[in-house]
C-alpha cells in the first residue's frame, strides 16, 4: 500500500446553470494575457454539442489517453518511437480552427473616429494576425444553449455513437451543461506524453502541473491528454494548464472556478488513494469496469489500518480528517452518484460529475403515462436519453446511470414527503427500494446537495508546508529571498 | 518550494531519478518545483476592496476586487453573507459571468478618459467665446442660429469628436440649462437615468439637480415595461417580490416567462436546490428556455399566449377546489384578502347586460364620512351589507380604522358572502367579453343576483365578485347561459379551450393546475410563480399578469412565505426609500418635482405617436368610446383630468405664467393658481401635450447618465434618431399611411433634431455616447463610492473606490456638483430667484387618490364637470426656484426634512433626524444659504444621509414609521422593528459585512427573525390593507375605462400582430427569399443589457455581436445557414446582424436578444445602404389607454407606479439574407 493524498473535485450537473462564471474568473486569473487568448482552464459546455476545442471526444483523429493493447497499457498515440517520428510534426494536435482563432474589435475607432459620413463602428479583428475579420467563425463556446442546431450538435462524438436515439426536434429538445477542467487524472496521459519530463503530479496533492523550466514546448502532451485540458502558450513556447489554482489551495481556499461557482455545484475534499494499485486499475480489460476499478482505489479513510498507513506515509491528521469530512469522498464513493467522465481513457480522472435530471418528455400525455411518485416524475420518462449520460460518464453502462438518477430522485420524492406530508407511502415504495437507499442517507444527501454550505463544499486543509526546509527563515524573509540569502551577507557583482 | 539553489544545482537534478512505485508504472521525482512560484505570485494582491455593479441586473451582488501593483486585476464575488440560517442555502457567492467581467472596463480602449465634444460644436463655441460672448450668450448665438444649430445637429452619430476640458463642458452644458430655462421654461430640461436602485447615489446626483432646477425627470421603470401594471391594479403597489432565498421555500414552483439561470444568475441555485427539498418545478417557455433544465414537465405555450393558459388553470382551481370541493382555506383566505365576496352592481340595458361599479355605502345610505370610497359585502350572519374596515375611504376618513380587521364598530365579525347562489333574488344572464375570437365576440352567462334597495328606494341588482368570476371563467353551477360542459368543450376558459390557443396539452394543463392548487392546500400557500420579461414585456402584460395571479391569489399563496408571485424585471426596490427619495429629489429644500413618465415623454418627443396603427380592434366589438380613441389624444385627455403628469405643462413657459399673473395683480399663489385656472378654461392656455412638435415644446437640453437609451432602452430606436436627435435613421414607415390623432396637433411636417443639446455621462463609449454632443468621463463601479439594492436578497451593498478615478474620470455626484457650481455661477446674472407653477398629477397615496369617485370619466373641457385643480384636472402649485444658489442646495441637506418626511404615506418626524445628520455628515463651512446645514459636498456623506434617514437602515426610523402606520390603522406595528431599534448602519458598517435590512413599512414583507422577505406577508399576518379599492387584492377593476376595454376581469387578449407593413405603406422589394415572424427581445446571456456585451471575454464566450436567434427550418426556408449575414426589417426600421439557428426555438419566431448595441461588428443594410440598427430599431410603442387612468385610487399616477408601458414584445418583423457586407469605411 502506497497512500497518497488527492485534493479532488465534484461537479454536480444537476445543479450547472451554465453560467460560465467559472470561466470567466478562471481566465481572469489565469490566462489574460498574451499568448494564452484561446486558452480556457475552465470551460462549459453545453451538451449536446461539440465541445471545445471541437470534437475533443473524438479518439479517432486526437488520439488522446490510453488504450489497452495485448492487455498492456499504452499511449492511444504511440511509445517513444512514434513521437520521435512526429517531434517535428503532430499529427494528432488540434489545430486553430479546432479551437478558434480569438478576436477582438477596434474598440478606439468609436472614440476616435474622424468626422464620417456614418455612424462609426468597431469592426472585428482577429487577435493572431491583427487583421479585420468580416464576422467571428468559431469560438470556445460556439454552440452555447444549441446555437448551431442540426448543424453543430451532430460533431458531439457522443451524438454520433447514438445517432439513433436522438431527435434533434423542436418537441423532443434537450440540453445540459458540462463545465470542464483539468481532471488531474490518477494516471496521467499528458505525463507520459512528455518527451522531457516536465509534466508531474504534485505528491502531496496530486495536482497535475507543467514545470514551465523544464517544458521544451514539443506539445505531445496536448494531444496527449484526451481530455484537451493543456494548452500552449505561443509567447513563451510552453505548456499551460489548469493548475487546481494550488496558491489556492495550498492555503485552504477553493479553486478560483470552485468559489466563484455561483450554481454552487462545486465541491472540494481529499481522496486517499493506494499509489500502487492504479496501474492494475487502468488495466481491466472491459472498459465499463474501468469506474468499479477506480473507485478500488481508494481508501476508506475511517478504517484504522489505513490511518495507520497513511500517517506512516507522512499525512498529517489534518488531512485524514479532511478525507473524512470531505464531499468528493461522500459523493463518488460513499454515495456513488458522482462518476468519473469518460473512463474509457484510462486515465483515472479526478473531476466528478452527478449525472443530471431533466424533464419528461412531453408526447408523455394521457394521466396514466404520468407516473409520479408525490409528484415528481420517474426516472426513465426523463428527456436526457441515458445512453447519452453513459457514453459521458460511465463507457456506455446504463445501469449506473439509471441507479444515480433513482437516487437523486428518491432524495426528492422523500424530501417532498417530510416537508409536505405523505412520507409513509414514500417508505413503503417501490422507488426507495429500487433506489438503493434509505432515509438517512437521503438526509445527508440532501443537506448537502441542496443547504450545500461553503463549509461543507470545501473541505480543503491547508498544504503541507511543513514538509519545507527552513520554515523558520521564511517567516520573515518569504519573497525577500533574493536581497535575504540564508547564507548571510549579500553578494552583488562588482562587490 | 524549496530554497533557490544555483542554477547548475537545479539542471543536474533534473537529471536524476527517484523511486518507481506502482509496479514500476510511476516514479517518485526528487526534481525541484521552483516554477510553481510563477503562479503563487499571480495571485498575490495588494488589496480586495468590497464593491458592487451599478446595472439595472437585480444582482446587487457583493464582490471582491482585487488590486495589485495598484492596478484593479480582477474580481471574484464576497461569499461572507450573514447566515440565512442552518438548514438554509446561503447566497453566497452572489454574482455573474458578467459581473466578473467588469474589471475589463477599467484599462479598456472602450473607456470615455476624458471630457468629449462634438467637433463641429466645439468649433462653434470657441467663436463665440473668442468673441468675447459670456457663455450663455454665447450659446444663445449658437442654439437660436438655425443654421448653426443644424452645423452640429447634423453631425450627430458621425464620429468627429474632439477633447474638451471640464471647465468648457459644464460651461456649456450650464449655459445651455440657463438658456432653456429663460426662454422656454424650466420642463424643456430633462434627463434620463434609470433604476436607482442600481447606484443610488449617483441616480440622486443628477435628479436632485434637475429637482431644484425644474427640469423633468424621466421615469423608466414604466418606460422599459418592467413594471408590471398589474402590480397596481391588484395590490396598489408598485413592485413587491419575495427575496429569491424564499424561492427554497416553496413547494410548488412554475417559471413563467422569466429565465432564472440566464437573467437571474446569483439567484437560481435556490430554485435548482429547492428541488433536492421536494420542490415541483414547472416551466412555461415557447422555447426550450434555460430553465426548462431544471423543470420536472415544460409546457411550451406559444409566445403571447399566456394568458389563454393561465385562464384554463382559473378555470380548474375554480371549479374543483371552489365548486367541486370546498377548499376551507382557500374560502378563507378570499373572504379576508380579496375582493371576491364584495359586490357589484349591474348596468342593464335594453339588449344587454354587464357588469358595472362596486357598490358603495353612499348608494345605500349618508352614513359613512368618505362612503364614496367605502366598498359593500354581504354579511352570512345577519344577511344584510356591511362596509368591513379598510377600503379606500377609510384611509381617508380620518379615523383609525384603515385595517382588514372583518369587524363591526359593535365588535361582532363580519362574515362575507362569497356568493349569492344560494339566496338569490335572480338569475340574470350577464355579457362577458371573449377576445381570443377574431374581431372580439362575447357570451352570455347566468349568475345569481340580489337585489339592493338604494337610499332612494330604487332596487340596485347586485351580485359577487365572486359570482362575475364563475361565470366569467366558464364554470358551470348550474346556472342558465353559454356554459362549457367540460374541460374537453372547446369554450372559454377551458383547457381545450387553450389548447388551440397555447399549443400546450389540455392534460399537462389540467395536471399543472390541480397540483398547484393541491400544494397550496397541503402547505396553506407555498406554491409559487415566477414571472418576467417574456410575460411582462407585451401590450397587453396587465391581462396576462392578472390571468396568471389568479392563481396565487385564488390558492391563498399570496402573502405567505414560499408562495404568491415572483416577478423580476429591473431591479426597481430602492430598500433605503424614505431617506434616498429626500436626497434624490431635494425635498429638503422644495417640493414637488416635474416626475414624468417616460413612456408617454418619448411617444411624443419621438413622434412615434405619428406612425401609429389601430390596435384593439377586438376589443372595439365590445366598448368603443374609448378604445377607439387614438392613444395620443387619451394621453391629452389624461394630462388634463390629472391623471397623468405632462412636462413641458403648456406652451408657455412656466416661470412667464407666474410673472404674468402677477403683472394681472395676484398678490398670493393662491391667486395665481385660480389665474392660470381661468386661463386655462378660456383656452388661453395651450396644453404642451397637444402641440408637442411645436418649438416651444422640444426638450431642449436632456442628460443622459447611468443609461445606454439609444443602444439600449429607447424603443423606436429610429423615431428617436430622426425626431429627437436628427440623426440618420431607417424609418421605412410614413405618417400618411398611420393613425392620426385629433386633439393633438399633426398639422406640420413632423420636426427633426428636437434636442438642441445631449450630453452623456458614462465610463465606456456607447450608442448613446456616440449620438450626444458632449460624453463625459465617468468613474467607473470600481472607482466611487454608493450604494446599491435589489428585491432579491436583504442587503444594501457599498460600492468602494478600489482606485481613485483614474484619467479625467469623475463619480457622477461630482460631475453634477460641478455641473451645478458653474450652472450657480452664471445664474448669478442670467437666471436671478424666481418662481415656477408647478402642475402635478393626482397622486396615489396622496388624497388625489380619492379625486374622481366611480370611476367615471368626466371632462371638464366638455362641460362634464367643473374644473377643478386636485380634484377634476391636476395640482397647481407655485414653487420659488432659487437658481444662483443650486449649489448650495445641491451641496447640503435643506430644512425641510425637519418638518418630517416618509413615503408611501408613512411619516418620520424629523427634527431628531435633522439633528443627527448634523453630526453624521458634520455641517457645511461653505459660504452661502446652506452654511451650518449638515453638510452634502461628497458620495460619501450622501449615502451617510441616506442610511440614517430609512427605516431598513435606521431601526429609529423604522420603529417611527409603524408607529405612524400605527395611527391610521388602528393596529399595533411597532414591535415588528423594535427589537432592532438600535441598529444604525453606515458606509462604513455595509463595507465589513452585509446587513439584513430592517422591517420598514414602506415595504410589505417581513424580516423579523431572519425570516425571508415575502410581499404582503405584513398585509396578512397585521391587517394592513392593500392600497386599493376595497383593500384588498383586486380581481374586478370597475373604472369606466377599464370595462369600456372589457378589462373589468382578468381575461385573455392575443398579441398585437398587425403586419410588418401598414395597409399602402411602400413594401421593401423584396427579390430573395425571405419570412415573417414574431420578433422577441428577451434578455441576453452574455451581457445585462449592453453592459458587459462588449468585454472581450463575453463576446468571445458566445459569437460576438449582433446575433438573432431563429429555427433552423425557418432558416432553410429562407436559403440562409448558421452564422450567414440577415437583415431584419419592418416599417420602423433595418437590422443587419448574423443568425444563429437551432431547433431549440420554433418556427415563426426570432430572439434578437436584448440589448447587443450596434458598436461592435455591425455593417450596412441592402436596403438603405447605411449602418444596420439596434435591436430597437424595428420596434415602436404604442400606449395602452388603460394605463393612463388615473385619480382613481390605486389606478392614480405614481413616477414608475403606473403609467403605460413601452412594450416592445408585439412585433412583427421580416427576415431575409443579407448577401454582401458592407463596412461603410469612407
Amino acid at each position: 500500500m502506497r497512500i497518497k493524498a488527492q485534493v479532488a473535485m465534484v461537479m454536480h450537473l444537476d445543479k450547472c446553470i451554465g453560467c460560465h462564471t467559472c470561466s470567466v474568473t478562471c481566465k481572469n486569473t489565469w490566462t489574460n494575457r498574451p499568448g494564452t487568448e484561446y486558452m480556457w482552464f475552465n470551460n462549459v459546455e453545453t451538451r449536446p454539442g461539440t465541445g471545445y476545442p471541437k470534437s475533443w471526444e473524438n479518439r479517432d483523429r486526437y488520439k488522446g489517453g490510453w488504450e489497452l493493447k495485448n492487455g498492456k497499457l499504452r499511449l492511444k498515440a504511440g511509445g517513444p518511437v512514434s513521437k520521435l517520428a512526429n517531434i517535428f510534426y503532430n499529427p494528432d494536435m488540434a489545430n486553430m480552427d479546432d479551437y478558434y482563432e480569438p478576436w477582438t474589435y477596434d474598440y478606439e475607432h468609436l472614440i476616435n473616429s474622424p468626422k464620417s459620413e456614418n455612424i462609426p463602428v468597431a469592426r472585428p479583428k482577429s487577435r493572431i494576425t491583427g487583421k479585420y475579420i468580416d464576422k467571428p467563425e468559431w469560438g470556445p463556446n460556439w454552440d452555447d444553449d444549441l446555437a448551431g442546431g442540426s448543424e453543430v450538435v451532430p460533431l458531439d462524438p457522443n451524438v454520433q455513437k447514438l445517432q439513433e436515439h436522438i431527435s434533434m426536434e423542436y418537441e423532443k429538445t434537450f440540453m445540459m451543461y458540462l463545465p470542464r477542467i483539468c481532471e488531474h487524472c490518477l494516471n496521467p496521459s499528458c505525463v507520459a506524453s512528455c518527451p522531457s519530463g516536465a509534466l508531474y503530479k504534485r505528491d502531496e496533492d496530486g495536482i497535475v502541473l507543467v514545470d514551465q523550466d523544464a517544458c521544451r514546448g514539443w506539445r505531445f502532451c496536448m494531444s496527449g491528454c484526451p481530455y484537451h485540458k493543456v494548452y500552449y502558450n505561443w509567447n513563451t513556447h510552453k505548456a499551460e494548464k489548469c493548475n487546481f489554482c494550488y496558491p489556492r489551495t495550498e492555503a485552504g481556499l477553493p479553486t478560483i472556478c470552485s468559489e466563484t461557482c455561483v450554481g454552487r455545484i462545486r465541491y472540494i475534499g481529499v481522496v486517499l488513494y493506494d499509489a500502487d494499485k492504479v496501474k492494475d486499475a487502468a488495466s481491466v480489460e472491459d472498459a465499463q469496469d474501468l469506474y468499479e476499478s477506480q473507485l478500488s482505489c481508494f481508501l476508506d479513510p475511517f478504517d484504522p489500518q489505513v490511518i495507520k498507513e497513511a500517517r506512516k506515509a507522512g499525512i498529517t491528521d489534518a488531512w485524514i480528517e479532511g478525507a473524512q469530512n470531505s464531499p468528493v469522498y461522500k459523493m463518488a464513493i460513499k454515495w456513488k452518484i458522482a462518476l468519473p467522465l469518460h473512463p474509457e481513457y484510462r486515465t483515472l480522472p479526478m473531476v466528478w460529475y452527478v449525472p443530471p435530471l431533466s424533464p419528461i418528455m412531453n408526447h408523455i400525455t394521457n394521466e396514466n403515462e404520468l407516473s409520479t411518485d408525490g409528484y415528481i416524475p420517474a426516472v426513465d420518462q426523463m428527456r436526457i436519453p441515458m445512453e447519452y449520460l453513459a457514453s459521458l460518464l460511465t463507457a456506455g453502462d446504463t445501469e449506473v446511470i439509471r441507479k444515480v438518477l433513482l437516487k437523486l430522485t428518491a432524495m426528492r420524492v422523500h424530501m417532498r414527503g417530510k416537508t409536505v406530508g405523505g412520507i409513509d407511502e414514500f417508505r413503503a415504495s417501490r422507488l426507495l427500494n429500487e433506489a438503493d437507499t434509505n432515509p438517512e442517507e437521503i438526509e445527508e444527501m440532501a443537506r448537502l446537495l441542496g443547504v450545500a454550505k461553503y463549509n461543507e463544499r470545501f473541505v480543503i486543509p491547508t498544504g503541507r508546508r511543513e514538509m519545507d526546509d527552513d520554515l523558520y527563515y521564511k517567516q520573515g524573509a518569504c519573497s525577500l529571498e533574493e536581497i535575504a540569502p540564508p547564507e548571510g551577507i549579500v553578494f552583488r557583482k562588482g562587490d | 518550494m524549496g530554497k533557490k539553489d544555483n542554477k547548475l544545482f537545479q539542471t543536474l537534478k533534473h537529471l536524476k531519478y527517484g523511486e518507481r512505485i506502482n509496479k514500476g508504472w510511476t516514479e517518485e521525482s526528487p526534481r525541484p518545483r521552483d516554477s510553481e512560484d510563477i503562479y503563487r505570485k499571480r495571485w498575490q494582491h495588494d488589496k480586495i476592496v468590497r464593491s458592487t455593479h451599478g446595472v439595472n441586473c437585480t444582482g446587487s451582488c457583493s464582490w471582491k476586487v482585487y488590486v495589485k501593483d495598484g492596478i484593479i486585476t480582477s474580481e471574484t464575488q464576497q461569499t461572507d453573507y450573514p447566515s440565512t440560517g442552518d438548514d438554509f442555502p446561503e447566497y453566497e457567492p452572489r454574482g455573474c459571468p458578467r459581473g466578473a467581467s467588469f474589471s475589463w472596463y477599467t484599462y479598456s480602449p472602450i473607456r470615455v478618459k476624458h471630457p468629449y465634444m462634438r467637433g463641429d460644436l466645439y468649433e462653434l463655441w470657441k467663436a463665440e467665446r473668442e468673441q468675447g460672448f459670456d457663455p450663455v450668450e454665447a450659446w444663445e448665438n449658437i442654439a437660436g442660429d438655425p443654421k448653426k444649430r443644424a452645423q452640429y445637429v447634423g453631425a450627430r452619430g458621425k464620429g468627429g469628436f474632439v477633447r474638451a476640458t471640464w471647465q468648457e463642458t459644464c460651461e456649456i452644458i450650464a449655459s445651455a440649462t440657463i438658456y432653456t430655462i429663460k426662454k422656454y421654461g424650466p420642463d424643456r430640461v430633462a434627463g434620463f437615468s434609470p433604476i436607482p436602485a442600481m447606484s443610488m447615489v449617483s441616480y440622486a446626483a443628477g435628479s436632485r439637480f434637475l429637482s431644484l432646477i425644474g427640469g423633468n425627470i424621466l421615469s423608466f421603470y414604466d418606460w422599459y415595461a418592467d413594471l408590471p401594471p398589474a402590480s397596481p391594479q391588484v395590490w396598489g403597489e408598485q413592485t413587491d417580490v419575495p427575496e429569491s432565498a424564499d424561492w427554497y421555500n416553496a413547494k410548488y414552483f412554475i417559471i413563467w416567462g422569466t429565465n432564472l439561470p440566464q437573467t437571474r444568475t446569483p439567484d437560481a441555485h435556490f430554485m435548482v436546490e429547492a428541488r433536492y427539498n421536494g420542490t415541483k418545478v414547472v416551466g412555461v417557455s415557447p422555447d426550450y428556455a434555460e430553465y426548462e433544465k431544471f423543470a420536472d414537465l415544460w409546457l411550451p405555450a406559444r409566445a403571447g399566449t399566456d394568458g389563454a393558459l393561465a385562464m384554463a388553470m382559473t378555470h380548474v382551481i375554480l371549479k374543483e377546489f371552489y365548486v367541486e370541493k370546498e377548499t376551507p382555506y382557500f374560502i378563507d383566505y378570499a373572504k379576508r384578502f380579496t375582493d371576491l365576496p364584495f359586490l357589484v352592481t349591474l348596468n342593464e340595458t335594453e339588449d344587454d347586460c354587464r357588469s358595472d361599479r362596486f357598490l358603495r355605502s353612499t348608494d345605500v345610505d349618508d352614513n359613512h364620512n368618505q362612503g364614496d370610497w367605502k366598498t359593500l359585502v354581504w354579511d352570512v350572519s345577519t344577511n344584510q351589507l356591511e362596509a368591513p374596515n379598510g377600503s379606500q375611504g377609510f384611509r381617508w376618513d380620518e379615523g383609525s380604522n384603515w385595517n382588514l380587521e372583518l369587524k363591526k364598530e359593535d365588535g361582532s365579525l363580519i362574515d362575507p358572502l362569497l356568493s349569492f347562489i344560494e339566496i338569490a333574488d335572480e338569475t340574470a344572464m350577464v355579457s362577458f367579453p371573449d377576445f381570443a375570437v377574431k374581431n372580439g365576440g362575447s357570451v352570455k352567462r347566468g349568475i345569481p343576483v340580489k337585489h339592493i334597495q338604494d337610499k332612494n328606494g330604487n332596487t340596485i341588482k347586485a351580485t359577487t365578485v365572486y359570482d362575475l368570476m364563475m361565470a366569467h371563467t366558464g364554470v358551470n353551477r348550474g346556472l342558465a347561459g353559454d356554459y362549457p360542459i367540460d374541460y374537453h368543450d372547446p369554450k372559454a376558459y377551458t383547457p381545450a379551450w387553450q389548447e388551440s390557443i397555447t399549443g400546450v396539452n389540455k392534460n399537462h394543463v389540467i395536471q399543472v393546475a390541480r397540483e398547484f392548487a393541491d400544494n397550496a392546500a397541503r402547505t396553506k400557500g407555498k406554491s409559487m410563480i415566477a414571472m418576467g420579461g417574456g410575460t411582462n414585456h407585451w401590450y397587453h402584460s396587465d391581462q396576462i399578469y392578472r390571468c396568471i395571479l389568479n392563481l396565487v391569489l385564488l390558492t391563498g399563496s399570496q402573502g405567505v412565505n414560499g408562495g404568491g408571485w415572483a416577478h423580476y424585471v429591473g431591479q426597481e426596490k430602492v430598500r433605503p426609500l424614505e431617506g434616498w427619495q429626500q436626497v434624490a429629489f431635494a425635498n429638503d429644500w422644495l417640493k414637488p418635482q416635474r416626475l414624468q413618465n417616460g413612456t408617454s415623454f418619448f411617444y411624443f418627443a419621438t413622434d412615434q405617436f405619428r406612425y401609429e396603427a389601430k390596435v384593439n380592434q377586438e376589443q372595439s366589438s365590445w366598448g368603443g368610446k374609448y378604445n377607439n380613441m387614438h392613444p395620443a389624444d387619451v394621453n391629452a385627455l389624461a394630462a388634463r383630468l390629472g391623471w397623468l403628469p405632462s412636462f413641458p405643462q403648456f406652451s408657455q413657459n412656466s416661470l412667464d405664467l407666474v410673472k404674468e399673473s402677477r403683472g394681472r395683480g395676484a398678490n398670493n399663489h393662491q391667486e395665481v393658481i385660480d389665474d392660470v385656472v381661468s386661463q386655462i378654461k378660456e383656452e388661453k392656455l395651450e396644453w404642451a401635450i397637444e402641440n408637442p412638435d411645436d418649438p416651444r415644446n422640444f426638450p431642449r437640453v436632456f442628460f443622459n447618465w447611468r443609461s445606454n437609451l439609444l443602444g439600449d432602452s429607447g424603443k423606436g430606436h429610429e423615431y428617436f434618431a430622426k425626431h429627437l436627435i436628427g440623426a440618420e435613421d431607417q424609418i421605412l414607415a410614413d405618417t400618411d399611411n398611420s393613425w392620426q390623432p385629433k386633439t393633438v396637433k399633426t398639422d406640420e411636417e413632423a420636426p427633426t433634431g428636437k434636442v438642441d443639446l445631449l450630453v452623456s455621462v458614462d465610463f465606456r463609449m456607447t450608442s448613446s455616447g456616440l449620438f450626444s454632443d458632449i460624453v463625459l468621463p465617468a468613474a467607473t463601479w470600481y472607482e466611487k463610492f454608493d450604494i446599491s439594492s435589489t428585491d432579491m436578497h436583504p442587503f444594501v451593498h457599498p460600492f468602494n473606490a478600489a482606485i481613485s478615478p483614474p484619467w479625467q474620470a469623475k463619480s457622477d455626484w461630482d460631475t453634477f456638483r460641478e455641473i451645478s457650481k458653474v450652472f450657480s455661477e452664471l445664474a448669478q446674472t442670467h437666471l436671478p430667484k424666481t418662481e415656477d407653477l408647478m402642475m402635478t398629477p393626482l397622486g396615489h397615496d396622496s388624497v388625489g387618490e380619492i379625486a374622481q369617485a366611480h370611476g367615471k370619466i368626466k371632462d371638464w373641457r366638455k362641460g362634464e364637470v367643473e374644473a377643478i385643480p386636485g380634484k377634476t384636472m391636476p395640482n397647481f402649485q407655485i414653487v420659488t426656484r432659487d437658481y444662483p444658489n443650486v449649489y448650495q442646495q445641491m451641496t447640503t441637506i435643506g430644512p425641510e426634512i425637519k418638518k418630517g418626511y416618509g413615503g408611501k404615506g408613512v411619516m418620520i418626524p424629523g427634527e431628531k433626524v435633522y439633528e443627527e445628520l448634523s453630526s453624521r455628515l458634520g455641517v457645511s463651512k461653505r459660504d452661502g444659504i446652506g452654511k451650518g446645514n449638515p453638510d452634502l459636498y461628497s458620495d460619501i456623506k450622501a449615502i451617510d444621509a441616506i442610511l440614517l434617514m430609512s427605516g431598513a437602515t435606521n431601526g429609529k426610523r423604522a420603529v417611527a414609521g409603524w408607529k405612524s402606520l400605527e395611527k391610521k390603522t388602528g393596529q399595533k406595528l411597532a414591535d415588528i422593528a423594535k427589537g432592532r431599534e438600535e441598529e444604525d448602519v453606515t458606509l462604513q458598517d455595509l463595507t465589513i459585512q452585509p446587513r439584513h435590512a430592517i422591517s420598514t413599512p414602506v415595504w410589505s414583507g417581513l424580516e423579523k427573525g431572519n425570516r425571508r422577505y415575502s410581499p404582503f406577508t405584513v398585509n396578512t399576518e397585521y391587517n394592513i390593507p392593500w392600497r386599493t379599492l376595497t383593500g384588498r387584492q383586486s380581481f374586478y377593476l370597475d373604472h369606466e375605462m377599464m370595462l369600456d376595454f372589457g378589462e373589468g376581469l382578468p381575461l385573455y387578449l392575443p398579441p398585437l400582430s398587425h403586419g410588418p407593413f401598414l395597409k399602402n405603406e411602400k413594401e421593401v422589394e423584396n427579390n430573395g427569399k425571405s419570412i415573417t415572424v414574431r420578433y422577441l427581445t428577451p434578455h441576453q446571456k452574455w451581457g445585462i443589457h449592453t453592459m458587459f456585451t462588449d468585454t472581450t471575454n463575453m463576446s468571445t464566450l458566445f459569437r460576438g455581436w449582433q446575433t438573432v436567434w431563429m429555427n433552423e427550418e425557418d432558416g432553410a426556408s429562407i436559403g440562409i445557414k448558421d452564422n450567414d449575414w440577415i437583415e431584419v426589417y419592418n416599417r420602423n426600421g433595418v437590422i443587419a446582424a448574423r443568425v444563429v439557428l437551432t431547433y431549440r426555438i420554433p418556427k415563426g419566431m426570432a430572439y434578437m436578444y436584448h440589448a447587443q448595441d450596434r458598436t461592435l461588428g455591425v455593417p450596412a443594410t441592402a436596403i438603405n445602404k447605411k449602418r444596420g440598427g439596434t435591436h430597437n430599431s424595428v420596434t415602436r410603442i404604442s400606449l395602452k389607454p388603460t394605463h393612463m387612468i388615473g385619480g382613481y385610487s390605486q389606478l392614480s399616477y405614481g413616477f414608475n407606479y403606473y403609467g403605460p408601458t413601452g412594450h416592445q414584445r408585439d412585433t412583427i418583423a421580416v427576415i431575409r439574407g443579407l448577401k454582401e457586407v458592407d463596412w461603410l469605411e469612407d
